[in-house]
């Protein structure tokens, strides 16, 4: 078993914050497919596509027959350890600072013998399973895990860097008012997090979630994605202890750009699901970025929950999801940006969601508390994109396949008689 | 024109009292909220474009965004479906010399406190008249309630059933207009009907038969408590917008010290 994370002290406020440091992050091209497989949480190796040897380290030709077509695919992630020791110090700071450090080579039942990072758990010479899982530079590594669970596993310090587990952290979640709002709040406690803030807009009118928010022990503060000064001021007063930060808030309104005559809702949709991003993260990002190795508690994540249709236009939810894919590019320069703190960007792609806006569509919806699930789940696991419910996986896979064909089926006219 | 310096000196010495009847224009005041598939009154806004930094070394100055019907504000007659074929109806098109005026106030103050969908009447009307005189023609005239005095969501007062906030009824918005001919209606709510005004015949009564004969309206006013019933002068001038139905405004009242 491992010791069970102890809740961190306050901070002491004579002490300096730790400034962030990283893995190495250099890779070969051919190396980045298993940062890809790792960002959705997937153990992947090159496979051959002649002999269908499995492949490792990454490479650009076959060790065994020297074919070129060496595809990424999913593997069976078990294996023995075969040696192991333990690094107790390095010239690299971000290792130095946290030796002793436990690392070995596993033969994997697919063939080849990799080298891993070992969870303190493994038994010698054992059967593990692998773990490919993005470190703090956002590159895939592997981890070996025993096979079985062990009590308070995910507390192994190499496991808890290779995540962005919510478990005694403190969280913001950016609207009070969206109708998941109650089931993130009550999900992130059961993880175990420290404090849930919820953001609240325009606190002069009713919001009927908020009795339930305050209820399930959230923070409610003012917060409206729309009012620079209100982001600047709500980071002022907690942006140093937001360790992650869930932005949930949307603004939905069916139809494209035909639909109406005016570009009022495009307006409201581009000031919340696209400004508002760009406004929560020149007030929070800094402050995020500087705490990344500030201890148990340190700042790991910042969550986007986006429409699927980011990456492919619904024209039912035209101005919507054109809004979204603004959102879904400034994720990908806020990953650029945070780079170098290691502080993560997850994105939580949702199909549409159990909720008024997508009443005349039929099911399957994405309930508030699937919607949770996955977060946690991605946070605990510490991926880049999350695929919520079966649209969203369905849209994935055809978005993969041919980004062409999908925009040619979501967009057909209706059939004449 | 004989009197006007002796109208500054007496503003400048402190005879005549300016009274500031606006609110601060601030994102969080509330707007008229309706149902969300319909569009919406905009929120005031405000983007710092510099502030003496790089992005403007020596000055500082801001980005403003609102719906013309935002915080304290003027209603022209182009503003209503009744109105919409007035002429002149529309806030660039109003003579300035209709910017200034007479202004009288009712006070419902006493009724609003204890009912939130006080209504103001014509037997109030008339009571005030007993006391006061006709309301004048072409004058202002202003409902006080103390409703400006109310924070965060207890202005709006928005429950499941609509907003509640007191207003006039249909005849008496008609009596003012048809046996006073007044210039305008102004409140300190956030419309000039009552919150629970669509529910009247015709729905929205104060907007529909003011603008409908051409009157302004003036709503979310500040201060009312400070204004004379009789004998003020009201400076209400819109911002000149080309077909504005509407306008934020500062709203100022000249009373006697």
């Amino acid at each position: 078993m491992t010791d069970p994370l102890a809740p961190p002290q306050k901070k002491n406020p004579q002490k300096r914050s730790t400034s962030p440091t990283r893995p190495p992050e250099l890779r070969s091209r051919a190396a980045l497919g298993l940062s890809a497989a790792a960002a959705e949480g997937r153990f992947a190796l090159q496979q051959c596509s002649e002999c269908g040897t499995v492949q490792y380290p990454p490479r650009d030709a076959c060790h065994a027959c020297l074919g070129t077509d060496l595809p990424w695919r999913d593997q069976d992630p078990h294996g023995t350890l075969l040696a192991e020791t333990t690094v107790r110090t390095s010239t690299r700071l971000y290792f130095r600072e946290r030796a002793p450090w436990r690392v070995g080579s596993v033969k994997l039942n697919a063939g080849p013998v990799i080298l891993c990072h070992i969870h303190g758990d493994c038994p010698r010479e054992g059967e593990v399973r692998i773990l490919n899982r993005l470190d703090r530079s956002g590159q895939g590594v592997l981890l070996a895990l025993p096979i079985e669970r062990t009590q308070n596993m995910e507390d192994d310090p190499v496991m808890r860097s290779l995540s962005c587990d919510p478990n005694h952290r403190r969280v913001l979640v950016s609207d009070g008012r969206n109708p998941n709002a109650l089931a993130l709040v009550e999900h992130l406690f059961k993880a175990g997090a420290a404090k849930v803030f919820v953001g609240e807009s325009e606190t002069w009118r009713p919001n009927p979630a908020g009795a339930d928010l305050a209820a399930a022990g959230a923070e409610v503060l003012s917060l409206d994605l729309t009012d620079t000064a209100s982001v600047r001021q709500l980071a002022g007063e907690i942006g140093g202890k937001t360790d992650i930060l869930i932005n949930n808030a949307r603004f939905l309104r069916p139809g494209g750009a035909l639909a109406r005559d005016d570009t009022a809702f495009a307006q409201q949709e581009m000031e919340i699901n696209y400004l508002g991003l760009v406004r929560l993260a020149q007030a929070f990002g800094p402050g995020m970025c500087a705490r990344t190795s500030d201890g148990v508690n340190s700042a790991v994540a910042w969550v986007n929950i986006l429409s699927v249709y980011a990456l492919s236009s619904d024209p039912g939810f035209g101005c919507y999801s054109a809004s979204n894919a603004a959102a879904y590019s400034l994720s990908q320069s806020l990953r650029a940006e945070f780079r170098d703190s290691g502080l993560r960007v997850m994105n939580v792609y949702c199909g549409p969601t159990e909720d008024e806006w997508y009443q005349l569509l039929p099911p399957p919806k994405v309930t508030p508390a699937a919607l949770a699930r996955s977060v946690i789940a991605g946070l605990q696991d510490g991926l880049e994109d999350v695929w919520c419910g079966d649209v969203a996986k369905d849209i994935r896979e055809r978005w993969r396949r041919d980004p062409k064909i999908l925009e040619r089926e979501m967009t057909m006219g209706q059939e004449e008689a | 024109m004989t009197g006007l310096s002796e109208f500054a000196e007496a503003i400048a010495k402190g005879a005549l009292r300016v009274v500031d009847l606006t609110h601060t224009l601030d994102p969080d005041f509330p707007v008229i909220i309706l149902p969300p598939e319909f569009g919406q009154c905009a929120r005031f806004r405000m983007e710092e474009i510099s502030a003496y930094d790089h992005r403007g070394p020596a000055w500082k100055w801001h980005n403003i965004s609102m719906s013309e019907h935002t915080g304290t504000h003027f209603d022209a007659p182009s503003h209503w479906i009744s109105g919409r074929d007035v002429p002149y109806g529309s806030v660039d098109e109003i003579s300035p010399d209709r910017l200034i005026g007479a202004v009288v106030v009712i006070d419902c103050s006493a009724g609003a406190a204890e009912n939130d969908d006080h209504e103001l009447t014509v037997e109030i009307i008339h009571a005030w008249e007993t006391e006061h005189g006709p309301v004048p023609r072409d004058a202002w005239v202003l409902m006080r309630t103390d409703w400006s005095k109310r924070r965060g969501a207890d202005y709006l007062n928005m429950r499941d059933d609509g907003p509640h906030s007191p207003g006039p009824t249909p005849d008496a918005i008609r009596y003012l207009i048809e046996e006073r001919d007044i210039r305008g209606f102004g409140t300190e709510t956030i419309g000039t009907d009552a919150g629970q005004g669509s529910h009247y015949t015709p729905p929205y009564p104060a907007h529909f038969y003011l603008h409908g004969a051409g009157k302004f309206g003036l709503q979310c006013l500040n201060n009312l408590d400070q204004l004379p019933p009789t004998g003020a002068l009201l400076v209400a001038a819109p911002l000149k917008i080309k077909g504005g139905t509407g306008s934020p405004l500062r709203v100022l009242a000249v009373v006697p010290s």
